[in-house]
């Protein structure tokens, strides 16, 4: 018979308290928040699922949602391709390789309310090199501040120029693994440059692009600094994701409740995309 | 199927070789013929591999000619010059089905379905993946993906040459005899050139009808599997071939005889070529016989292997091999040593200097 020793418990105990106290302690407070009603002096009433409902059922909410799932889409569609391509072209060695990588190393190093900052000056319409170029060189009529389209098109730039280098890299460290010998192989068998991209690079890619569209989606979703910086959520509301709206209400107007339910739902469906995706992506692996 | 010759073939993987030690391969003037069983063999960085991707195309010569049926095909593309190669790993596209692997060869040069199926039937059923067929490629243990590899080779019926790079390394001893006759009779139903790289004697003997050894860079000998047992062209062959090897032993030559340890030895005819430079006997295990007469050792190591013996003995300060049937004598014992003379050669420099005689 197998004797069980309850000690091994002990082992588990250091880990179980770090994460205890890094999140699921901090979550539950947010958990606490969510059902109930305050109106300070730390009295709380109980709310029960109100909140919940009043923030699905919240058109503002709709279109936060609405602006995210659209900003996530459009990075993702110009990112993953572009990165692709671009590591596709990357010499595989000599000289070059550690320049190139240097290069798309360079956004990422760069901190995020730096990044905004940089944007946000870039296309100042008077003294921004962007922006100059545009207004008083080209004539396009381009202020962001002014011109919904225009901060669109320049948060998501920047997004692009921000991090199309992760997924340049993830890939890059995908194509650098393929031995020789499968474009040997595919040059004998007569394959056309698609042929080897479709049946020999994209698969040798799936599980870093895997991670790549991951992690892209994720923080792509919780995306908070760089447009807050950039836009502040502006013109108007029409640049306000997700996580801006939250501390607009969660520290603006200091409704605990609905932000807290808020960030439940922000989270739960952060979860479930990227379940659904990873379950996805990886159901045909054995 | 074609006849490849090779002409004043060198190549060097630096930009500008100055001697010819820059030279990974050295002047390699080498006839194929049309269907034959080759076997390219030789230690891990002779230039064999180098040789096979010349061969391909995978790799331009830095000088001489490559000629498939006397057409120089020396600046054509892979593609385009209609050969099948198997590596050391196996290559197999994961997405796609063991039937799809197989078809992607002829897919790829646009041939008709119909024939497409025949194909991919005839050479499933030759390599015995028919019940695959419909597997994905990347669910298959190390063994079936190298057939399908060999399988996409074979599946062109107008190959030009079938070249095999080690395509054993990877697969379980106990699998390797399998697929190695499995490869011996796909040659006799197929008869296209079949040229198979090994450092592995025993494959190469199995393999082949005619067998090239190569040392650092150069053609050392080529034959059939008997003839490089039995007259070695360079102690290179006579070591790297036989388990073990043959015994090389620095000798004196006075007045047109060999001596070794001061004895005079016999050898199998006449020497032809002048035994200047380092000149050593070559004489195999098998053929070196204990007697009651003849030259002195001391048994140093012996070991009983089933159906024959294998004695080391000390003849002065060289070690003599000799392969003998029944007992073996124990170590310390001194033995007598007699060197059967029809097999007994003379090597100058390397080289065989001694004539058999007629």
């Amino acid at each position: 018979m197998k004797t069980v020793n309850q000690k091994a418990w002990f082992f588990v105990l250091p880990v179980l308290l770090l994460v205890a106290f890094n999140a699921l302690i901090p979550m539950m407070t947010v958990v606490n928040y969510s059902v109930q009603e305050t109106f300070g002096d730390n009295l709380f009433f109980w709310e029960g699922l109100g909140w919940f409902e009043q923030i699905l059922r919240s058109e503002r909410f709709h279109a936060a949602l609405g602006r995210q799932f659209l900003f996530t889409g459009l990075i993702l569609a110009i990112e993953v391709p572009l990165g692709i391509i671009i590591a596709l072209s990357m010499p595989k060695k000599g000289f070059w390789v550690p320049v190139c990588l240097v290069l798309m190393a360079l956004p990422m190093l760069i901190p995020w309310n730096v990044v905004g900052a940089m944007w946000n000056i870039f296309t100042l319409p008077d003294i921004g090199l962007l922006g100059y170029f545009m207004n008083h060189t080209l004539g396009i009529d381009y202020d962001m501040t002014q011109n919904p389209l225009a901060a669109w098109i320049t948060i998501v730039t920047m997004d692009v120029w921000h991090w199309t280098s992760l997924v340049v890299l993830l890939c890059y460290a995908g194509l650098v693994s393929i031995p020789d010998a499968y474009y040997q192989a595919a040059r004998i068998d007569g394959a056309s440059n698609w042929a080897v991209f479709r049946y020999i690079q994209l698969p040798k890619m799936k599980q870093v692009l895997t991670i790549a569209i991951l992690l892209r989606f994720m923080d792509s979703f919780n995306i908070y600094t760089e447009p807050f910086v950039l836009t502040g959520g502006g013109p108007g509301n029409s640049t306000t994701l997700l996580s801006i709206d939250l501390v607009k209400i969660a520290l603006g107007q200091f409704d605990l409740g609905p932000a807290a339910a808020m960030s439940l739902i922000y989270f739960a469906i952060t979860l479930l995309v990227s379940w659904v995706f990873y379950t996805l992506m990886t159901k045909d692996d054995t | 199927m074609a006849k490849i010759t090779l002409s004043k073939l060198r190549h060097s993987y630096m930009p500008d070789p100055s001697g010819p030690d820059d030279y990974a391969l050295k002047e390699i003037d080498l006839d194929w013929d049309d269907g034959g069983a080759y076997a390219l063999l030789g230690p891990s960085g002779c230039g064999k591999s180098t040789l096979l991707n010349i061969i391909s195309g995978l790799l331009v010569p830095s000088e001489g000619r490559i000629l498939f049926n006397d057409a120089d095909v020396t600046d054509l593309a892979t593609d385009k010059r209609n050969i099948a190669q198997v590596f050391q790993f196996p290559v197999i596209y994961d997405t796609m089905t063991v039937y799809d692997n197989l078809a992607f060869p002829l897919r790829n040069r646009g041939r008709d379905e119909a024939l497409v199926k025949e194909r991919v039937t005839a050479i499933a059923e030759m390599l015995d993946v028919t019940s695959m067929l419909n597997v994905r490629a990347a669910n298959l243990s190390p063994d079936n993906k190298q057939k399908i590899s060999m399988g996409r080779g074979l599946v062109r019926q107008d190959v030009n040459v079938v070249m095999f790079d080690e395509p054993l390394t990877v697969i379980d001893p106990h699998l390797k005899w399998k697929l190695r006759s499995k490869l011996k009779e796909l040659h006799q139903r197929i008869k296209a050139t079949m040229i198979y790289v090994t450092h592995d004697q025993t494959e190469a003997l199995t393999f082949a009808d005619q067998v090239v050894v190569m040392d650092l860079g150069m053609v050392v000998q080529i034959g059939t599997p008997q003839e490089l047992f039995e007259r070695p062209a360079h102690t290179f062959v006579g070591h790297f071939i036989g388990s073990p090897g043959m015994n090389i032993l620095p000798c004196e030559v006075r007045d047109g005889a060999a001596f070794f340890q001061g004895a005079n030895v016999t050898l199998e005819g006449d020497i032809v070529k002048p035994a200047t430079g380092r000149t050593e006997i070559g004489v195999r295990p098998e053929f070196v016989t204990l007697g009651t007469s003849g030259m002195q050792g001391v048994v140093r190591k012996s070991a009983d292997i089933g159906r024959y013996g294998v004695v080391e003995a000390m003849v002065g300060d060289t070690r003599v091999a000799a392969i003998v049937e029944g007992g073996v004598p124990e170590q310390g014992e001194t033995v007598h040593l007699n060197f059967k003379p029809e097999q007994t050669r003379l090597y100058a420099d390397g080289w065989l200097a001694t004539e058999a005689r007629g």
